[in-house]
C-alpha cells in the first residue's frame, strides 16, 4: 500500500484500521529466474535492485528466520565513505549516494540522519594518516575536514580533550557520514522488492544447493525444493555453511561483535564519534540511547553474545574518551556474527559453479554497504559480471595477492 | 571464557592469544601455492565443534590446540600443539 500524507489522514481519521502489512507473505513457488539465499539487508536490497535495475522479477528471497532479524537490525548504524583503498573508495562512495535518495527512492522513512562523523586522532603519526585518508576521500568526491581540537569541541565539548596520556590532537570531520534505523532499512528494501513482485518466504530454511554438471539448478528447503537458474548466497556469518552445500570453502572466519546501548539521554552526542586510541564509537539514537561498540571479540563465534574482556575493553575506553558517560547505565548489549574475510574486506563475485553468486565477508562493516551491496550484487547476478566499482572484491585476490587490507594489519581473519 | 592451559591450568581467556582454526598447524611446502592459499586464507568455518590454535601468551608460552564449540563456547579439550609449535609461531610472524 502507498505510504503518503493523504493515507495517514485517512486512517488517522478511521482508527487506523486500514493498514496492511509492508509485502505479502507468499508461498514459494516451484521455480524461479533467481533466488537470493538470505533475507538481510544485503539480500533485500539484491532482490529490489534486480527488479529495478534489471527488470528480473521472477526472484525469491528465502529467509531462514525472519526479515530484520539478523545482523541488519543488530548493528550501531553507522553510514559513511571515508575509506582508502581504491576499490574500496569508490565502492563505499557510490553506496553513500544510494543512500542520500533511498528515502525517496523507497517511499520509506528510515531515518537517514546525515550528522556527521569525526574519527578523533591523538597523534602527530595519526594526525598524517587522518590527513591522508581526508585526502584520497576528497579525490574520490567525497568530504572530509581536518578539524583542530577546538573545531572538535565546538561540535562535542565534553570529550577529555586534555587526557593526560590521549590528549586530543583533532579529528577528521566527514559531515555526510552519519546513521539510519537498521530495521527500517530492511523493511524499505523488503516493502520496495515485494512491491515489483518478488517473493519474501521467511521461516524457509535453505537446506541443500543442487547443482548438475557444474551448473546450479535450484535448492532444497524446509519448504520444499525451488528451481532456478541462479542463486546468490547472500547469508553473513552464515557464508561458510551455505557455500558448503555447494561444496565451496571460502575464505571467511565467523566472529561476534558486541554493542552497547545506554538508557535514553538528552541530546548529548551531536555525530558519530570514533576514538583513536583503542576501538571505539559511539552515537546517540533519536530515541537517546548512547549506541557505542568496539572490536570483535577475536576468536571465532557463533553465540550472537560476547565475553566480558571485550566489553571491558570498550567502557574503559569509553570513560577515557568522556568520563561524563560513567554516569549513564548500559541497558544492553548484544552481538552480531560477522564473516571477516583475510584481508578485512568483502566479496562479491561468482563461484565455481555456474550460476552460483556470492555476496560475503562484510567483517563488521556490512550496515552502509547495503545499497551498493545489493546494486552490485544485482548487477553480478543479471550480467554475470562484476560491477565497476565492485570488480576488485573477488575470491581471486586472495590467491593472487591482490588483497584489499584497508587497515594493514595483516592475513588472519581475526586481526581486522 | 575460560581456558585449561595443559601445563598451568584453567585460566582466563585474556591470557591467551588466539590465532585461528588448527588449519595453522599444518604449514604447507614452500611453492606449494594453492596449499599457502588454503592454509592461510580458506577455513571450514564449523558452525559448532572446532579445532583451533591459542597460544598462552602471558603464561607457559605453549601453544595448544582447543576443541570449542563455537555456538556454545564450551572447551571441549585442550591439548598440547607440540610438534606444531613452530609451525604455527612462524605463521604468526
Amino acid at each position: 500500500m502507498g505510504y503518503n500524507a493523504f493515507q495517514i489522514l485517512k486512517e488517522g481519521l478511521t482508527g487506523n484500521k486500514g493498514w496492511r502489512p509492508a509485502w505479502r507473505d507468499p508461498e514459494p513457488k516451484s521455480e524461479y529466474d533467481m533466488i537470493i539465499i538470505g533475507g538481510g539487508g544485503h539480500g533485500l536490497s539484491t532482490a529490489y535492485y534486480l527488479a529495478k535495475n534489471h527488470g528480473i522479477t521472477n526472484v525469491a528471497v528465502l529467509e531462514k528466520g525472519y526479515i530484520g532479524g539478523g545482523n541488519v537490525g543488530r548493528n550501531t548504524t553507522i553510514v559513511r565513505a571515508n575509506y582508502f583503498l581504491p576499490g574500496n573508495s569508490e565502492f563505499y562512495s557510490h553506496s553513500l549516494k544510494l543512500w542520500e535518495t533511498m528515502e525517496q527512492e523507497l517511499n520509506y522513512n528510515v531515518m537517514h540522519s546525515q550528522r556527521g562523523i569525526i574519527n578523533l586522532f591523538h597523534s602527530d603519526g595519526q594526525r598524517d594518516a587522518f590527513a591522508r585518508r581526508g585526502n584520497m576521500m576528497i579525490n574520490q568526491g567525497d568530504d572530509a575536514h581536518l578539524l583542530s581540537p577546538a573545531e572538535v569541541a565546538e561540535h562535542n565539548p565534553f570529550l577529555d580533550f586534555d587526557n593526560v596520556r590521549f590528549p586530543i590532537y583533532g579529528g577528521l570531520y566527514h559531515p555526510r557520514g552519519g546513521s539510519a534505523r537498521h530495521d527500517a532499512v530492511a523493511w524499505g528494501y523488503a516493502r520496495g522488492a515485494d512491491q515489483q513482485g518478488v517473493d519474501i518466504i521467511q521461516q524457509c530454511e535453505v537446506t541443500g544447493i543442487d547443482i548438475e554438471n557444474g551448473k546450479v539448478t535450484g535448492v532444497q528447503t524446509s519448504k520444499g525444493p525451488i528451481r532456478a537458474k541462479r542463486v546468490g548466497i547472500v547469508t553473513a556469518g552464515r557464508s561458510g555453511q551455505v557455500a558448503a552445500m555447494a561444496g565451496i570453502k571460502v575464505p571467511i572466519e565467523s566472529h561476534v561483535l558486541q554493542a552497547f546501548v545506554s538508557e535514553g539521554l538528552k541530546p548529548t552526542i551531536n555525530n558519530v564519534i570514533s576514538f583513536g586510541m583503542g576501538h571505539f564509537y559511539i552515537s546517540q539514537s533519536d530515541k537517546g540511547g548512547l549506541v557505542f561498540g568496539g572490536d570483535i571479540d577475536f576468536y571465532a563465534s557463533y553465540a550472537q553474545r560476547g565475553n566480558l574482556p571485550m566489553m571491558e575493553h570498550v567502557m574503559e575506553a569509553a570513560m577515557t574518551l568522556m568520563p561524563a558517560i560513567g554516569k549513564a547505565k548500559v541497558l544492553r548489549s548484544w552481538g552480531g556474527i560477522m564473516d571477516m574475510t583475510p584481508d578485512g574486506s568483502f566479496i562479491i563475485d561468482r563461484t565455481e559453479i555456474e550460476g552460483l553468486y556470492m555476496d560475503c565477508g562484510w567483517c563488521y562493516g556490512g550496515f552502509k554497504a547495503v545499497p551498493a551491496s545489493g546494486w552490485c550484487m544485482a548487477h553480478l547476478m543479471a550480467e554475470d559480471e562484476a560491477h565497476e566499482v565492485a570488480k576488485r572484491h573477488t575470491f581471486k585476490r586472495f590467491e593472487t595477492g591482490d588483497i584489499m587490507d584497508e587497515e594493514g594489519t595483516g592475513a588472519q581473519h581475526n586481526l581486522h | 571464557m575460560r581456558i585449561s592451559c595443559p601445563l598451568c591450568g584453567e585460566r582466563d581467556r585474556r591470557e591467551f592469544y588466539y590465532l585461528g582454526s588448527d588449519d595453522y598447524a599444518n604449514r604447507p611446502d614452500e611453492g606449494d601455492f594453492d596449499g599457502i592459499h588454503h592454509y592461510l586464507h580458506l577455513r571450514d568455518n564449523p558452525f559448532g565443534e572446532g579445532r583451533e590454535m591459542w597460544q598462552h601468551e602471558a603464561g607457559c608460552g605453549a601453544w595448544i590446540v582447543v576443541t570449542r564449540n563455537m555456538t556454545t563456547h564450551e572447551i571441549i579439550a585442550c591439548e598440547l600443539a607440540s610438534g606444531t609449535a613452530p609451525q604455527a609461531r612462524g605463521a604468526k610472524a
